[in-house]
């Protein structure tokens, strides 16, 4: 087992980036489930919808993809703002989340998917760029930048996050949402409000995920699906309200997935989002760091 | 409190039969719907009325869960390919075997998987059921996909009889036989738990856990119980596919279609009755069907996401619903 280390290695550094990868694609989760309590199970389907977004204004403007999702910004936050209202005015205020909340989220993922279908087809499509194809040497191992720049964009878009929800009054504002509701009433603010920004904020980086992913890997409308057991596990592990914490379980998965992947092979790789997952509800319910 | 006073009321039209004159019309509406396809004699119209069966059964099984008891089961296809590839296995190990058996036997492998995933994350909020069910999908699909026995990526064929048994005629009739006392099976089943005991303890959790279990409604188990009927059903109907189909394969079976449906149908039909399934299932299946043959079978299920998503934002109480608020 000498040339185990190596791969051992190997398999932990592509884990860290591609759970740095992960962790992009969970945080707008990590907001709207882990703050705001609204299950959008729909987010894999936005994050496609900004890949495709990347996608066109890559082959029709030949622009770089990850600028084209931050020009898509605004236009997903306004997008969150809507579903958000959409989903406070029927199900919210009515206190019915649970069922017809939940079958609405389900409902739009699947009708995105579909859509893109209809739009697109089902062939994989691919971006350009000049950090698509090389990789740089880091002493011992090679890093493919079509992995390094995803996990440095995530990186950013995390911090950058948690920094806005720590530092600012309306990051203030909805990580109080996220504690009492009721308490921020008395304090003459609207929850609505506040819960409406920070929904678009996790819509927003819907669209960088979106960009990062096609970066990624190649995609087609229905790759979405594979994700959403993987972000979910991901905000429950890292513990629900703590993007600290889900970018700890993000690096958790991605390195036990590279890990199952590199010794069992990569047709196994699906299932541990599932048992990391289980383990967790069983275990530690609340997550790494969870209150 | 609202909902307790619907299970009252949307009885409806069947008030005050008892489970046993239910049970023998809903088995004479079965008997006429059969002997009116053999009377039609068209090969597709069984292979038509298979499918919107089918949809019959998932969507009351759906609604035993999450209708009575408000928990959303989103992996309809992880029960459902239980069913399947336990029939693939039996035919693999003894082909001889009679499908009602395979049927059956589905049906507890799903059930059992219901059972586990159940315990595992219901003693949590309701949500983390629902997320657990959407990741079951994927990792059912990986396991299918790597098992080589059920003939893995590439699928597994089924050698069906060309002639039906103990009934003659085209073998699909008789699978349409068998999945119409399935229907019969789960409808009665459904209208059974809302007049039980075990309905209004359902009805109890639905409307406000905390209070159920405070008032010393056994939560957890009545919660296991649902989960457990609700795939056993889902594995019953998805067991005869690889007959009807001659061939199974991961991608197909697990096609997220099953579960859109099976959670469409009854959130349109309506959720608090076994009707609402029933209608849902009938209206959606068919129009579908029509959808499918006319235009074409991607904007057939974007028309079922559609309605889904405009009928929960809508007529949170179905069809069912509109029709009660005109009484």
């Amino acid at each position: 087992m000498d040339v185990s280390f190596d791969l051992l290695l190997n398999a932990i550094i592509s884990g860290l980036l591609l759970g740095g990868f992960y962790a992009a694609l969970s945080v707008g989760v990590a907001v709207a489930f882990g703050m705001l309590d609204v299950v959008n199970i729909a987010h894999p389907a936005f994050i496609l919808l900004g890949s495709y977004v990347a996608f066109i204004g890559n082959t029709v403007f030949g622009i770089d993809p990850i600028l084209a999702a931050v020009i898509a910004l605004p236009a997903f936050y306004l997008l969150g703002m809507l579903g958000y209202q959409v989903y406070y005015v029927a199900f919210e205020r009515r206190d019915d989340q649970s069922l017809r909340g939940l079958s609405f989220f389900f409902g739009l993922l699947f009708i995105t998917e579909v859509t893109l279908v209809l739009i697109f087809g089902v062939d994989y499509r691919t971006v350009q760029a000049s950090y698509i194809g090389p990789s740089i040497s880091l002493g011992l191992f090679d890093v493919a930048l079509r992995l390094l720049v995803p996990f440095l964009v995530a990186l950013a878009m995390v911090v950058g996050l948690q920094v806005f929800l720590a530092r600012t009054f309306v990051g203030r504002a909805i990580q109080a949402v996220a504690q009492d509701q009721g308490a921020l009433r008395l304090m003459a603010a609207d929850p609505v409000r506040i819960k409406r920004i920070a929904f678009g904020l996790s819509i927003a980086t819907a669209s960088l995920a979106g960009a990062l992913l096609i970066i990624y890997q190649p995609v087609e409308p229905s790759i979405g699906r594979a994700f959403i057991g993987r972000i979910f596990a991901i905000c429950v592990l890292g513990g629900l309200g703590s993007l600290p914490g889900m970018l700890i379980a993000a690096m958790t998965l991605g390195v036990a997935e590279s890990l199952t992947s590199t010794f069992f092979g990569p047709s196994w790789s699906p299932a541990v989002a599932f048992g990391i997952l289980l383990i967790t509800l069983a275990v530690r319910p609340s997550g790494i760091l969870g209150r | 409190m609202a909902s307790l006073v619907d299970k009252t009321t949307v009885g409806g039209t069947a008030r005050g039969l008892s489970g046993v004159s239910f049970t023998l019309i809903l088995i004479a509406v079965a008997g006429l719907t059969f002997v009116a396809g053999r009377w039609l004699g068209i090969s597709y119209a069984f292979v038509m009325g298979y499918t919107i069966v089918q949809y019959i059964v998932l969507s009351t099984a759906w609604n035993i869960l999450g209708g009575y008891t408000g928990y959303v089961n989103f992996g309809v296809t992880a029960f459902f390919a239980m069913g399947s590839y336990s029939t693939v296995v039996l035919y693999k190990l003894t082909p001889a075997l009679p499908l009602p058996i395979m049927i059956l036997v589905g049906g507890v492998v799903a059930g059992l998987v219901g059972l586990g995933t159940g315990y595992l994350t219901l003693r949590l909020r309701g949500v983390y059921f629902s997320i657990a069910t959407l990741a079951l999908a994927v990792v059912m699909q990986t396991l299918m996909t790597n098992w080589d026995l059920v003939g893995g990526a590439r699928g597994a064929y089924v050698l069906r009889p060309r002639e039906a048994p103990l009934i003659g005629g085209d073998y699909v009739q008789y699978l349409f036989l068998n999945m119409l006392i399935l229907a019969v099976l789960a409808v009665a089943t459904a209208r059974a738990i809302e007049r039980a005991a075990l309905g209004y303890g359902f009805a109890a959790i639905r409307d406000d856990e905390a209070a159920a279990e405070a008032s010393g409604v056994p939560t957890l188990r009545l919660k296991l119980i649902a989960t457990t009927l609700s795939g056993a059903f889902m594995g019953m109907a998805g067991a005869p596919l690889p007959y009807k189909d001659a061939f199974l394969e991961p991608t197909s079976v697990f096609s997220l279609d099953y579960a859109v449906n099976a959670i469409a149908m009854p959130l349109i039909g309506g959720t608090s009755s076994w009707l609402g399934p029933v209608i849902g299932a009938v209206l959606v299946g068919g129009l579908q069907e029509y959808v499918r043959v006319t235009i074409s079978s991607a904007v057939n299920v974007l028309v079922v996401g559609l309605l889904l998503v405009i009928f929960v934002v809508a007529a949170p109480k179905g069809i069912v619903g509109l029709f009660q608020r005109k009484r």
